[in-house]
């Protein structure tokens, strides 16, 4: 039952990405909070729904955005087998997981963005959309992994208390 | 009786000549005499007043700064809720004024019928330049409606759920707006672009063009209606070996700053999709 708790988080991470982060940019990019928050869920070792919670989260956002919703639903399911792949090969030390698994997955997140909008007949020239969007995302992104990190292992530890053994 | 008037006499002499001593004393007639007298008494009074002060301070201190942190503590109190109801009130007059504005514009703008709301959102993703609006379906709101301020054009509405709408800025790149130049009077296109700038393109190499010129909807293509204000022109491109002009230019609208845009309600665009020949192989 507490793995309801998907859709309060999620739909509270939507809101204060559309009111609050999407209106501070730096430069043209801004945060993209789900991807860093869904990044940080399946990093949590006894987390067994973050394919659930990508699911969700790339399904509501593509709702509200105007892009392709297939973009959010791949984009996040792909950040979230990246962090799954790579918790366990680099386990010892988990927060060195979270920025390469935000690093890629923000790139990946802008180039399958970009290839679709440019697909679809929207003119986004490369060079500017590097420098001016994906960049300070990627800084803006890497700056959120921190604090993200440790909020989403103490709701981890709410929610999958460690059993003690007798 | 004769021995009371004498001895009422007698004191009456004595305070009399006391007191004239002690007044010449403190007068100083009296030389190194009276410095001591003057010291002597100063030094008491200091040192009694001395004491007395402090006792008096032990006393009534402890007492006094308690009541003053208590008073303390309610005047913080009731300086931050009156921070808070002053945050409140210029909030409530920035967006009086901002309805003040968008009154005045409807009224100025009588032929088109508006709904006003209240920007709750922008799109999550960076490359787009949208905003969602707390206006739906529910109030009469459809997709492809114009959105305006005041100031001028905003964009239009690209989705629509019960209770919200998602608009489409002119400054968002897939936003191609058509356009005339006032003073040129000549047609072009209007568009965006990934860091919000808007540009003209498809200007004739025979229009002149400058700087200031006042750039307004043209109403072809029947996705907007006519007249509505954009922006000016800020700098052209005119190069010989190309085939249009182009210019940057200053929106009217600071879209970085929209709280609250009007929806044009009668307006209905023309899908014209159905007229534009098939492109034959």
């Amino acid at each position: 039952m507490k793995e309801l708790i998907a859709f309060p988080i999620l739909t509270l991470i939507l809101v204060v990405q559309t009111a609050v982060i999407a209106r501070t940019p730096l430069l043209g990019g801004y945060a993209d909070l789900m991807l860093v928050v869904l990044a940080a869920w399946a990093l949590q070792d006894r987390v067994t729904t973050a394919w659930h919670w990508a699911l969700l989260g790339g399904a509501i956002v593509g709702f509200v955005s105007g892009l392709p919703w297939i973009v959010p639903v791949i984009g996040y399911l792909l950040v979230v087998g990246l962090a799954r792949v790579w918790v366990y090969r680099i386990w010892q030390a988990p927060l060195l997981v979270m920025f390469a698994v935000v690093f890629v997955g923000t790139l990946f997140m802008h180039i399958l963005s970009v290839f679709l909008l440019r697909l679809l007949g929207n003119p986004l020239p490369v060079g500017d959309v590097f420098g001016l969007v994906t960049l300070p995302s990627l800084l803006l992104n890497l700056l959120l992994a921190i604090p993200v990190f440790a909020m989403m292992r103490d709701l981890a530890g709410w929610m999958y208390p460690i059993e003690e053994q007798v | 009786m004769k021995d009371f008037f004498a001895r009422s006499l007698q004191t009456t002499i004595i305070f009399l000549v006391v007191g004239g001593i002690l007044a010449l004393a403190l007068g100083g007639y009296f030389g190194s005499a009276s410095t001591w007298f003057d010291n002597s008494v100063v030094s008491a009074q200091t040192w009694v007043s001395t004491r007395y002060l402090a006792i008096q301070d032990f006393l009534t201190t402890p007492r006094d700064a308690v009541t003053l942190r208590q008073r303390n503590v309610e005047l913080e109190s009731e300086v931050s809720r009156l921070q808070t109801q002053i945050i409140e009130l210029q909030q409530q007059i920035t967006e009086t004024q901002i309805l003040a504005a968008l009154v005045d514009f409807s009224h100025a703008n009588p032929e088109s019928t508006y709904k006003a709301a209240a920007v709750i959102g922008r799109d999550p993703s960076p490359f787009l330049h949208y905003i969602i609006i707390n206006r739906g379906s529910n109030d009469g709101i459809r997709r492809g409606m114009p959105v305006v301020t005041n100031q001028g054009l905003v964009g239009r509405v690209d989705a629509v759920i019960a209770d919200a709408a998602r608009v489409q800025l002119v400054t968002d790149p897939a936003s191609a707006v058509n356009v005339r130049l006032q003073n040129a009077k000549t047609d072009a296109i209007l568009i965006g672009s990934v860091t919000g700038d808007l540009a003209l393109d498809m200007i004739s190499q025979d229009a002149t063009i400058e700087q200031g010129d006042v750039v307004l909807t043209s109403g072809l293509g029947g996705d907007y209606p006519p007249d509505l204000l954009v922006g000016q022109v800020l700098n052209v491109r005119k190069r010989d070996y190309e085939l249009f002009q182009q210019a940057s230019i200053q929106s009217v609208v600071d879209f970085a700053r929209l709280e609250i845009v009007l929806v044009i309600t009668n307006f209905r665009p023309v899908d014209i999709s159905p007229l534009v020949p098939a492109t034959t192989p």
